[in-house]
């Protein structure tokens, strides 16, 4: 007689396996996946359903949603991975509406080969950053491609929001005479994670900011309804999230350099680089556009908040027909703070 | 046209190699352009490697020249 | 940071606008060309010409390697990816470069081309001995100051006896580029040069000294002054120019004294002159074919010199007819008087090779000066 249990599922080798075509083909291999990996970290109401779809009960207020597809090199990086920085990213452009986020979807396509200790890592990570967030991961996919069609792992997320009434935030909405704020240090994210590119490596104790702000969100518009613009500078950093406003808004702007905070180490490793702080991609900061007269109002309350502790008024709004934004050197002379064309390349000239 | 900066040499780490720091980020670069490079010496560097050591005194000397001007002219 | 943030001090930089301000001739213009994109780029960055008396102007030179880099030379990356396969390694400053049929360094990349970009010629050595299997060509450009480290990984590779790894070699000269603007056409039509003084290159110095530049000053009877790449070091030089003028000298001062001594760096000289030797000529964008300006891989060393290794011949490609580098590069004109300036020829989109690089003189002018030309409600 065998000593092995009649229901014997033989589980996912998480220490040794690696992702295989079968991970992805909708059969018995792709539902151990999901049920020993994805729902066993994400666990919760909805997903213990086991459909394909989440059932949500109609949240109150007019609702937002945003997506956002991650593909970042490497996956681990000092300060997070891709798992974390994947949820902190969608409930952040979800927050910028002045929204609360309520539920985030999740999607993963997965190159044949990839480990599974590695895959599980991410998956906690994000289990991890989703529940400290209070906004869980409600459904979700999986897709493998064959090897060498994928960098390991590619991930989207979706999220959805509500937005309190009162509250009308977006990027059309900045005036002259508003006041611009910056919730903190710039430059971290990316400079965090160009120290691990091979051939840029160097030794720092960068991390990456990645957080969720919607807590610190929230606190603002609840001190500050009158807040006109929120958004956060990812990718192409502080100068292409402020010309990007400029433009929609129609108008232009006048920043002090020495008012943006920016940390001795992220200056540094710009500086080898030849790279500009302000187009470095930051995943845990966010500007704030606000009439002038709550300006105040705003920075203390954003101090008050961890994730705002080093907020800063950085300039201010101003008519331009040419939606220039302008900069205040820190050696006292003007200039441009351009769109950037096209990422922006370490530099030896 | 060239960007190079002056940077902190913090360990020997070969022959011709060594550590610098700048602000707290560390690099190891090639020392083969300068000879008699000591750790605590500044020196410019450019692609991985040093070019030149930095001369301190002639640095401060050059920072009192700017701060010796008159602010009416001569 | 040390030796850098003191440089760049702002309560300084108002004491130097003023002593330039007290010490130049308002009956006068004083024309100055910063030689070195560095310089360029530090003006524009920290906005240092709202700090100069109008009767002072910085002219832009051609000191930026990979403004000056023909087409042609571009090209030959680009078939040593796409043609020959090999493991292309490069600066990041040469990725976008525009090149012919549409095609830049990272279009290679995207259409299959192994290239890869490098912060040092080290690491492009380091990728030969990783992949013994594959050709992996380091494309080397730069002035003086980046010629060196080229040199020592050619003789590393010689020394590790590497089989599979060679240089495009297209380091240019910098007294070369500057008698060629001493020396320009406008000259002899002109009678004058309309240039008094020169800001010398910061970092190119330290590799060969102040005394090349004593030539200059003497046969062409104009001031250099040899400039470090900090704000306030420009704007010293500029002062110290601005005196040399006012009294009627042409001398060669030197500013950057922490870096620069008149001999150089006599090492790394002679590093340089065992690995290469003059190219009789070269075409430099802009300036067109300028004699004894480049350097190519000396005989003992051929067998690191992908030109000779994969035959490869660099085709001359005309400039579009619009574009006036060949003028502003010379100083002659500004990037304003080109017709396709910000319209056609964008840093998105460049034509020309000044709007190429960041620091050419179209290029930082786009992106950090023109908001000088147009009229706005300032703060």
């Amino acid at each position: 007689m065998s000593g092995v249990r009649a229901d014997y599922v033989r589980p996912l080798d998480i220490k040794h396996g690696r992702v295989d075509l079968s991970h992805g083909a909708g059969g018995r291999a792709m539902a151990q996946l999901v049920e020993q990996l994805f729902a066993a970290a994400f666990h919760n109401e909805w997903l213990a359903q086991r459909n394909d779809q989440a059932l949500l009960p109609r949240p109150e207020g007019r609702i937002v949603m945003s997506t956002d597809c991650h593909v970042v090199s490497p996956l681990f990086f000092p300060g997070g991975d891709i798992g974390c920085l994947s949820v902190h990213g969608t409930i952040n452009d979800v927050a910028m509406a002045g929204a609360r986020p309520l539920y985030l979807a999740a999607g993963f396509i997965l190159e044949e080969g990839f480990a599974l200790a590695d895959l599980k890592r991410i998956v906690d990570s994000m289990a991890g950053a989703a529940c400290e967030a209070g906004v869980p991961i409600v459904t979700g996919d999986t897709k493998v491609v064959e090897a060498g069609k994928g960098d390991g792992v590619f991930i989207t997320t979706t999220g959805v929001g509500v937005v309190p009434s009162g509250i009308t935030i977006s990027g059309d909405r900045a005036r002259p005479g508003d006041r611009i704020v910056l919730s903190g240090t710039v430059g971290d994210h990316g400079m965090a994670v160009m120290s691990q590119r091979e051939s840029l490596a160097f030794g720092t104790d960068l991390r990456s900011d990645t957080a969720a702000l919607h807590g610190l969100v929230a606190a603002m518009i609840d001190a500050v309804p009158e807040v006109r613009v929120l958004r956060d500078p990812t990718r192409g950093g502080l100068a292409t999230t402020l010309n990007e406003i400029a433009a929609q808004s129609g108008v232009g702007m006048v920043i002090e350099e020495a008012a943006v905070p920016v940390q001795r180490q992220v200056q540094a490793a710009c500086e080898f680089l030849g790279l500009d702080p302000l187009y470095v991609a930051n995943e845990g900061k966010l500007v704030a556009i606000v009439p002038a007269d709550r300006a105040e109002r705003l920075l203390q309350t954003m101090r008050a908040h961890p994730l705002g502790r080093q907020a800063a008024p950085i300039g201010e709004v101003i008519e331009d027909a040419h939606h220039f934004v302008q900069m205040r050197t820190r050696f006292g002379g003007k200039r441009n703070v351009d769109w950037l064309a096209g990422d922006q390349l370490p530099r030896i000239c | 046209m060239c960007l190079a900066i002056p940077v902190r040499v913090v360990e020997l780490s070969s022959a011709s190699m060594a550590v610098v720091d700048l602000d707290g980020i560390r690099k190891e670069i090639s020392l083969a352009l300068v000879d008699g490079v000591q750790v605590g010496d500044y020196v410019i560097m450019h692609v991985g490697y040093a070019l030149a050591r930095l001369d301190r005194e002639e640095a401060e000397r050059t920072l009192a020249l700017f701060a010796a001007v008159p602010a009416g002219g001569a | 940071m040390k030796y850098i943030d003191e440089f760049r001090d702002g309560r300084l930089a108002g004491q130097l606008a003023a002593a330039i301000a007290a010490e130049v001739d308002p009956g006068r213009s004083y024309n100055l060309m910063e030689f070195c994109g560095g310089h360029t780029h530090a003006i524009s960055r920290y906005g240092v010409a709202d700090l100069l008396p109008p009767v002072v102007r910085m002219v832009h030179g051609p000191g930026c390697p990979v403004c000056v880099l023909p087409i042609g030379r571009v090209d030959l990356g680009v078939a040593l990816a796409l043609e020959h396969r090999v493991v292309l390694c490069t600066y990041g400053d040469c990725l976008r470069v525009p090149a012919s049929n549409g095609l830049s360094l990272l279009k290679a990349k995207a259409r299959g081309g192994d290239v890869r970009m490098v912060y040092s010629p080290a690491d492009a050595l380091k990728v030969a001995q990783a992949e013994p299997g594959r050709e992996v060509v380091f494309f080397a450009i730069g002035f003086e100051t980046t010629t060196p480290p080229t040199a020592l990984v050619i003789q590393q590779a010689a020394r590790l006896g590497l089989k599979n790894f060679s240089v495009v070699c297209n380091h240019v000269l910098t007294p070369a580029a500057i008698t060629n603007i001493l020396e320009s056409p406008e000259v002899r039509r002109l009678g004058t040069l309309p240039l008094d003084g020169f800001i010398g290159p910061a970092h190119v110095s330290t590799i060969i000294g102040s005394r090349p530049y004593e030539f200059f000053a003497e046969e062409y009877r104009k001031p250099v002054v040899i400039a470090g790449f900090e704000p306030l070091d420009v704007m010293q030089a500029i002062l110290m120019l601005v005196r040399q003028i006012n009294e009627g000298r042409a001398e060669v001062e030197n500013e950057f004294t922490r870096a620069v001594t008149r001999d150089g760096n006599l090492k790394a000289q002679a590093l340089v002159s065992e690995v290469f030797e003059l190219r009789r000529s070269f075409e430099w964008r802009g300036l067109g074919v300028v004699p004894y300006s480049a350097l190519r891989i000396r005989e003992a060393y051929r067998a690191f010199d992908a030109e000779s290794r994969f035959g490869l011949q660099a085709k001359t490609v005309a400039d579009n007819k619009a574009c006036e580098c060949g003028a502003i590069l010379r100083g002659v004109k500004h990037p304003r008087d080109c017709k396709v300036f910000g319209t056609v020829c964008t840093p998105e989109n460049p034509i020309g090779s000044c709007m190429v690089s960041s620091e050419g003189a179209c290029a930082a002018y786009y992106s950090y000066g023109r908001f000088r030309e147009i009229p706005v409600v300032a703060v």
